[in-house]
Order: C-alpha cells, then structure tokens, then sequence
C-alpha cells in the first residue's frame, strides 16, 4: 500500500468519526450479521424476487401488487424514510432463482426479500440470501421443506406467510375421507417439487386416516395424450384421482379422466395450481364437479373485502389474478413492523441502523399479528402462516368456483 | 467365409449388438414379471390397446405426409407439423361457433363435415403455400437447405397462428353423440375412439388406393423414381409435386380433427409432439413408403400405449407411464442404429441420395 493511500483512508476514517460525532444519538451495531446503516434521506431497501415473466406470471405480479398496496397503505414510508421496492424475476425456476439470487444477494443495502414466488426458486436462492443476511418472506411458497427443522433446504432468515402444502394436502385428504367418503384414491404428479410434495401428503395422511392409495402415477406438465395413465389408474378402481399439477396437464386429465372406461364416476381434485379462469376454458363441460383446494378467501379478516379489494381494483383495474396478494400483504407488514421495533438511532427520519439478526429474532417471534390472512403466528422455521384450506367445486360457467369445504 | 465376416465386424458392431440384446432380454423379463403379476385384467389391456391403436392412426395420417414428400423430393418437411395444427386450430372456431348457435349438436354429422372441410382446406392451403414460397425454388438447392428452411417456416407458422388466434389452448365443444361407449363383446369402448380408429383406417385406404392404383398416383411414383426421366415421359412435375404437398396437407386437416375429437384442445404449439412422433413413425415404417408409413405409426402408438405398461412397470420403474415419449424417442434411435432404411424401408441407391 503506498503512503498516499495511506494518508487518503486515514483522513477518510477521521472525517467519518467527525461527521459520525456530530449527528444525533449514534447507535453502534452489536449485531452478530451486521447492520443496515440508513442515512438520513436515504430510503429503506426491500427488494423482490418473484416471477413476473411467462405463463406463471400472475403468481408474482398479483403477489407484487399486494406488497404495493401494503406500501401505498403506509403512506410510502417507514420511520420517515422512503421506500425503495424493487427486484427481480425468479420465472418460477431454479434457473431464475440463482439469477436473482445472486443478484439480490451483492446488494447490501437491501433490508429485506420478498419472494421467491415458486418453491424451485427459493431452494437455489435461500443459500445466497442466507448467508447476505437478508431475512426473506415469501407469500407463494408452499413446498413443506423449506419449513422443516433440519431439512437441508430450512435456512436462517426464511420465513413464508403462505401456508406449508403439509396442511394443504392433508386438507385435501380430509375433504375426500370425510366429505365425499372415498375409500380408495389414486394420485398424479408432474415432477415438479409443489406436486410431487402434495401428493405425497396427500397419500400419507389418506392412508392414516384409513383409505388405501391404488396408485401414485406421473405425467409430463405439457403431456396430452393421458390415456396410458389413466387406464393402468383404472386398474386400481379409485374413487378420487388427486391431480395436484398445472393448467396444461390438469386439464388433459380432467377432459381425458370422464372418457377412460371405469373412471368415468371418478371424482378428480385438483390443488390451488388449477385455481384458475383457465382451468374452465380448458376443460370445457368436464369441468362440472371437479375439485380445487385453494386458501379460503372467505375467512380472511373483514379488510380484505372492505378495503384491500377496492384498493387492489382502483391500483391495477381488476379483481386479484392469483391467489397470494393477500398473503404477500401480510410479509410486508410483518416486514415493517419489525423493523420498526428493532431500528436504533433517530426514528423520526434521521439515521438508522437495522441488526440483521435481530429483524430475524424479531420476525422469527411473531406472535398473534393481525393480518388479511388470519392471526399470524411463526415458528423457530419460519412458518407464518395460519392456513385455512378450503375446498372448491367447479361448474359449468361459474367462476370463481362454489365453495364446498369446510 | 468366417473370415471374411470376422474381418467385417468392428467394435462398435459388438458394443452395439450387446446393447440391443440387453434391451431385448430387459422387455422380454419385464413383460413376463407384469404377466404374472396379473396387475390389470384383459379389458384394460384391450383399452391400452384401443388407445395405441387410435393414437396410432393419427400418427400415421400424419405421417403419411412427411413420407410422401420425402419419397418425392428427398427432403423432410419439418413444417409438416404445422400443417397438422394449422387446421384443427382455425377449425375450432367455425366449431365454437356451430355450438353457440345450437347447431353443432343438432346436427352432429353435417358440422363434423362443415369442421373437416374448412380443417383440410386451411391444411392444404398452408402446404401449398409452404412448397410454393419455401421449397420450389429451393428443389436442386444442397440437401441441407431446404431442411433449415423447413424449421424456419415451422417457426414462422407456428408464432404466425399464436399471433391470429392467440396464447391460449381451444376447447373444440363435446359431442353429444360420440360420448359413452359401445360394447365391444364384454369391452366397453369409448365412441371417440371407434370412430377415430374406423376413419383413420379408411383414410389410409383411401389415400394408398389413390397412390397405387390411379394414374396421378403412378406419376407420383414415377416422379418419386426419376424425376427427369418422367419429365421427359410428359409428366408434369411442378404439378404433381403440388399434388403431394397437397395430399399430405390434407390428411394431417383430418388427422387433426380426429385429434381434436380425442383431446379437445388444441393451440398453437400442439403440432410439435404429435410431429416428431408421426417423422418417428415415418422412419420407424421406412420412410418413403406409405404402407410403412401405417405400419410404423400404428407400432408407434401401440408400444406408447402398450410399452409402459407391459414391461418397464414390470421391470419395477415407478410411474412408467411418465416414460412414453421416452420410448417412443428411444425407438427411433435404435431404428437408426440397427436398420436405418425402417422396416419396410428400400435400401436407398446413391442416385436418389
């Protein structure tokens, strides 16, 4: 190092230390992660990472609109700061969530990530974002990994207001035994995580609640001719074929599934993945009767139809097109009240410094938070979310679908 | 003799040999395993092979298209596949259309015959269009050149239809008269299916008489033969090969039908599989040759249907049905390791190559 640089760093270390000295309180950072340092005038950094491209696009977009209304709603500020909100695309794969990862991750300025919205992102993604210090809510990820103790894809910092897939497929079970009182059922995956997750969940919890699974099949998400399947399916004379896949295939097995000899009473059930417009359109007349496990919108607390919905209708000039803006809603406040209780210095707009662990430790103790979805509540893995699963039927022109469960 | 033979065989031959007779044994256990598993009862093994035999037939129509071409310009029409999705994707809106207003069910047959016509006439239209603008100018270009072009216009066709109809899939409107079954003996068998079977069937019939036994049809082979020589015999060339472009795009319009009557949906990109399945049927027939080209098409959907089925469940593969175009993709490898001219192929001589 020559002398020059010498002198211009310790010159830089002094004026810092005058200019620190003559601010207001000056808190010092203790935090084991380090802090976010927020001058006075600067904004407050949270970023996203969710698809906002391609034919899963609405997941993200409807997620991201959530967050910008739960801004809009706080006036665009917190402890007298902007906010600054922007992101990336995670395009719902692994792929997109090491892109934005890394990318989010070289940023040390941001705070907070909302995201990832699709599960195979958030196992790529979660490592970088871990380890930057961030603390990560998402509002779509469903797949129960990413919540379990001692699951390699469980990190620090993560935390999910959607409900872990574990309820929902041991929803769906319940609905088929009790409701319907299937005694047998079949199921199909399409290879994705989210599926594969479910109907595994799905088979466990039908099992033990007595019924007997005749088979676990697979399909291809973009697969048209299901005849194979669903005959060799056929063989095990199932009551209920549990399909918790994706539009494309969903709706081949729904329109493939009335015609297959020895199915054609079978009912078929379907999980938040084929909550959809699209699904009636692909379907046509075969939709009538089929089944849809999805978040259930009417026990969301008495904001969501009197205040979010007008304000999601007057932001973006439609009713939501997806299923999670309201959980991603609640991941902002969560966001920012934590942040509030644990910024140090001067909190009426001057300097801040925000411990990394302790916005985790903070969001991490969550108790009994009131939000659009229920009362939130997280555990030491970061499960937030207070899962009411209802079951949905389809009919011929309805949308959305009639509630049937519970 | 021995010696000669010995001098013959590479290495490759051995490796390549043991491969296929690995192959062999593993279908021929995993068969016997699900054989006397007993897993399905002979029903269901007579619906798999309804399935493969209907699947099968719309492979074959379409690759009928792809060998007719072939055997004529030596070339292969990759956008053949738009061809097949051309029709059946205009078509269902004329057939939307018929639903609203009632007539459809009303008249089943008559709007069967309206949808087809208008399928096969934007079929035909679109294969005339693609040997007029892409390939004519093209016939005495290097081999690989009209082969790119054909992706190209592939391409071309396909976000061409995406942009006039659209992202999302089409669902062609139930028939009321094709649904339940008829019983087949103690066999319940879907009417779709029958009829799907039935008119594939007949079609290939028809389309071989014309091939064989009328007089466009033997200049069609003789232009397929030489095409100076027919020339020089007073065969008008241009037109007989816009006659088999034609034909070819006719019978992927009714394949297509057909194929919307089993799955319904159709969309922009629904020509992509159902293509590279039907050029596999092609090769697997000999491609060339239109017997073959049933032939191959109908083994095709059998083993799709039949394969996952019969041996890999037995061979203890979890959710076997998942591998089908797996199958279907090996097959055409193994066709092109072990007998590149297909089945019923002619060895090709090095003047037509």
């Amino acid at each position: 190092m020559s002398k020059k640089t010498l002198i211009i760093i310790s010159l830089v270390v002094i004026a810092s230390f005058v200019l620190a000295a003559c601010g207001a309180p000056k808190a010092e950072c203790t935090d084991p992660l380090g802090c976010v340092t927020v001058a006075k005038g600067e904004p407050i950094h949270l970023a996203y990472a969710m698809v906002i491209s391609g034919p899963d696009a609405t997941l993200g977009t409807d997620s991201r609109n959530g967050i910008e209304i739960a801004i809009a709603d706080k006036g665009g500020k917190l402890l007298g700061h902007d906010i600054k909100f922007d992101g990336e695309d995670d395009q719902c794969s692994a792929e997109g969530g090491q892109a934005a990862g890394t990318k989010l991750a070289a940023d040390p300025s941001i705070v907070a990530v909302f995201g990832t919205s699709c599960s195979s992102a958030a196992r790529v993604a979660m490592p970088l974002w871990s380890k930057a210090g961030f603390t990560v809510v998402s509002a779509s990820n469903t797949a129960p990994d990413l919540t379990l103790a001692g699951n390699e894809n469980n990190h620090p910092g993560y935390l999910r207001t959607a409900h872990s897939d574990v309820v929902q497929g041991a929803a769906a079970a319940q609905f088929a035994w009790e409701k319907l009182g299937v005694k047998k059922a079949a199921t199909i995956h399409d290879g994705s995580i989210y599926a594969d997750s479910l109907q595994q969940v799905f088979a466990d919890e039908f099992k033990k609640l007595g019924g007997e699974i005749t088979a676990q099949e697979s399909v291809s998400p973009d697969q048209t001719d299901m005849s194979g399947v669903l005959t060799s399916i056929a063989a095990g004379a199932p009551e209920l074929i549990y399909h918790p896949i994706f539009i494309q295939a969903g709706t081949q097995l729904i329109l493939q599934g009335r015609q297959t000899p020895g199915l054609e009473n079978t009912y078929q059930m379907g999980a938040d993945g084929m909550f959809s417009p699209d699904v009636m359109e692909g379907s046509g007349d075969a939709v009538e009767g089929v089944f849809v496990s999805s978040p259930d919108f009417t026990q969301f607390g008495p904001d969501y139809e009197a205040k979010f919905k007008p304000a999601y209708k007057a932001q973006f000039g439609s009713d939501p097109v997806s299923i999670f803006h309201a959980h991603a809603y609640d991941a902002f406040n969560l966001i920012y009240a934590c942040v509030e209780k644990v910024a140090q210095g001067d909190k009426e707009g001057g300097e801040i410094l925000i411990g990394r662990q302790a916005l985790r430790d903070c969001m991490y103790a969550t108790k009994d938070f009131k939000g659009l979805t229920g009362n939130l509540t997280c555990t030491p893995t970061g499960d937030c979310a207070d899962p009411k699963i209802a079951v949905y039927e389809y009919h011929v022109g309805q949308y959305p679908p009639e509630k049937v469960w519970p | 003799m021995f010696k000669r033979w010995r001098q013959r065989v590479t290495f490759t031959d051995i490796v390549v040999w043991a491969i296929g007779i690995a192959i062999g044994f593993a279908v021929v256990y995993g068969t016997i395993v699900t054989w006397r598993r007993a897993e399905y009862t002979p029903e269901q093994w007579i619906n798999l092979t309804i399935d493969g035999l209907k699947v099968g037939g719309i492979y074959a129509l379409i690759a009928l298209g792809y060998t007719l071409v072939y055997g004529i310009l030596r070339m292969i029409n990759f956008a053949h596949s738009e061809v097949f999705m051309s029709g059946p994707f205009t078509a269902v809106f004329l057939a939307m259309y018929l639903d609203k207003i009632g007539f459809y069910n009303a008249q089943p047959l008559i709007s069967l015959i309206l949808v087809t016509l208008l399928s096969t006439a934007v079929s035909i239209t679109v294969a005339l269009l693609l040997e007029r603008i892409a390939y004519r100018r093209l016939r005495y270009a290097p081999r690989l050149v009209p082969l790119i072009t054909a992706i190209g216009a592939s391409f071309f066709l396909q976000y061409t239809f995406r942009g006039m109809y659209g992202n999302d899939p089409e669902t062609y409107p139930t028939l009321d008269v094709l649904q339940g079954v008829w019983m087949l003996g103690p066999v319940p068998v879907p009417k779709t299916d029958l009829v799907v079977i039935a008119s594939a069937f007949f079609l290939m019939l028809i389309l071989y008489t014309i091939v064989q036994k009328t007089k466009t049809g033997k200049a069609m082979r003789s232009v397929s033969e030489d095409k100076e020589a027919a020339a020089l015999m007073g065969i008008n060339v241009d037109k007989i090969i816009v006659f088999t472009f034609g034909m070819g795009g006719a019978s992927a319009g009714i394949a297509g039908i057909l194929y919307a009557l089993i799955f319904s949906q159709v969309h922009f990109y629904m020509g992509f599989i159902p293509g590279l399945k039907a050029f596999t049927a092609a090769v697997l027939g000999g491609i060339g040759n239109v017997v073959g080209a049933w032939l191959g098409g109908t083994l095709l959907g059998l083993i799709e249907s039949l394969g996952p089925n019969l041996f890999l469940s037995g061979l203890g593969i979890p959710a076997a049905n998942q591998l089908k175009d797996g199958i279907a993709f090996a097959i055409l490898v193994f066709i092109l390791i072990f007998r590149p001219t297909g089945l019923l192929g002619e060895r090709i001589s090095k003047t037509k190559a």
